[in-house]
């Protein structure tokens, strides 16, 4: 009984103890935030990730609720801060927009996900 | 540029997006459906392929119909050979106290299987495979219950995410549902003077996403750990439908969350017996399950296929 819990264990800890490893990019927060209502138009969207990405394949759009694009350009990752990923906006009317990103984390793991928010009239 | 120049850099250009192309479709593993993630439940197969391992699984079974109780410590290993097709192979120690008899101790049989993903569609975070698995003959000791014959079980796994739902239903989004229906075949119809039914197996899991919740729906402000836990209830049911033992359905209900970080991932379940025939008391089980795939993305975290 012990060796094998030995074995086991042991297994699990130089699994776990692997040193390199990275993994799939999941959102970790937002500004403006997941399903919020902000009282003014943001002049950005502003999203934080759990990994860092990978520039040349990592997307995000911001739709209006008639599926218009409001972005104006590319998303741009932080150079500082590579799990940060900004989007420019138009100026906002009030409404509800969708944010739909597209990461690629830099060992190529790929997720998505969509989120909205809503600008207060 | 010289023509011979150009052509080369546009060789070496294409070269490099077909890799990463191809790295990209290999790295969407271990239960993604679109904007979904699955975890890997316990006691429900899980619906896709993947690279992972399961070590250990602590499991303390309820006490069984007959007074004896039963701890488990099992390993399973899911390795892929090509992106949609794996292989599984997995056993458990196991360590058994009978009333008025002595303690038992070995290894059960040993499972394997081969599984194929048949679908995975993105916008409506679905996904199924089918798999064969077979837990094999004379592999453990008979004194816990390893079985002298082998039983060949074709199975069906299927899992839905429920985000696609309507905006008018928010809070339903992050529900997700998973299920597997299998038959058991024995190729033995007699084993130690006892009939051997062929039988049906059922089970299903029913969780609710904190990630997707906080992902997708509402960021509600719930920081670690529980920003990444999962609550799940899970069922299953075997059912011998031939052989005298029709209508002795056994199962278990196993309420319990799931943690899912970015390596690896820890589930805690309660095991309670549906009905007498399947034990009395509370039982529980513990894992701990690692994504191959993000631990070793550039060896054995990577289909076989793709080694050289």
């Amino acid at each position: 009984m012990r060796k094998i819990l030995v074995v086991l264990v042991a297994g699990a800890v130089a699994i776990a103890a692997t040193p390199s490893a990275r993994a799939h990019a999941f959102l970790d927060h937002a500004s403006p935030g997941v399903g919020s209502t902000v009282p003014t138009a943001p002049e950005a969207v502003t999203m934080w990730f759990t990994q860092q990405l990978e520039p040349a394949f990592t997307t995000a759009t911001v739709t209006d609720a008639s599926g218009n694009t409001v972005d104006t350009g590319p998303a741009q990752i932080d150079p500082k801060d590579p799990t940060e990923l900004r989007v420019a906006l138009k100026k906002l009317s009030p409404g509800t927009y969708t944010v739909s990103w597209h990461a690629l984390s830099v060992d190529t793991h790929t997720t998505t996900g969509h989120f909205t928010f809503e600008v207060k009239p | 540029m010289h023509p011979i120049l150009y052509d080369w850099r546009c060789a070496q250009f294409a070269l490099a997006a077909a890799l990463t192309i191809t790295q990209t479709d290999h790295a969407l593993a271990h239960g993604f459906a679109g904007d979904r993630f699955f975890p890997a439940t316990i006691l429900t197969d899980d619906p896709f392929v993947a690279d992972e391992i399961s070590l250990p699984t602590f499991t303390l079974d309820p006490t069984a119909s007959d007074g004896s109780r039963e701890f488990g410590l099992g390993a399973d290993l899911s390795q892929l050979i090509t992106p949609n097709w794996d292989f599984t192979i997995g056993s458990q120690w196991q360590h058994i106290r009978s009333p008025g008899l002595p303690t038992v101790t070995g290894w059960g049989g040993l499972t394997t299987g081969t599984q194929y993903q048949l679908f995975i569609n993105a916008p409506h975070e679905a996904m199924a495979l089918a798999a064969l698995d077979v837990t094999w003959a004379n592999t453990g000791n008979p004194a816990v219950g390893a079985p002298d014959f082998t039983t060949l079980s074709p199975t069906f796994d299927f899992g839905k995410g429920f985000g696609d739902l309507p905006d008018s239903l928010p809070w339903l989004r992050p529900f997700a549902l998973t299920g597997n229906l299998s038959l058991n075949f024995p190729t033995k119809t007699q084993s130690m003077g006892a009939q051997i039914p062929n039988s049906l197996f059922y089970g299903f899991a029913i969780q609710y996403s904190i990630p997707y919740l906080q992902g997708e729906v509402r960021d509600i402000g719930l920081g670690p750990p529980f920003n990444r836990m999962i609550p799940l209830v899970e069922f299953a049911l075997t059912s011998p439908f031939n052989r005298g033992y029709s209508g002795t359905t056994t199962g278990t209900v196993q309420p319990g969350f799931i943690w899912a970080g970015q390596y690896f991932q820890v589930g805690a379940e309660m095991i309670i017996p549906t009905n007498s025939l399947s034990g009395h008391g509370i039982g529980g089980v513990v894992q701990l399950h690692f994504y191959l795939d993000d631990l070793f993305p550039r060896s054995i975290g990577r289909p076989i296929s793709e080694w050289w």
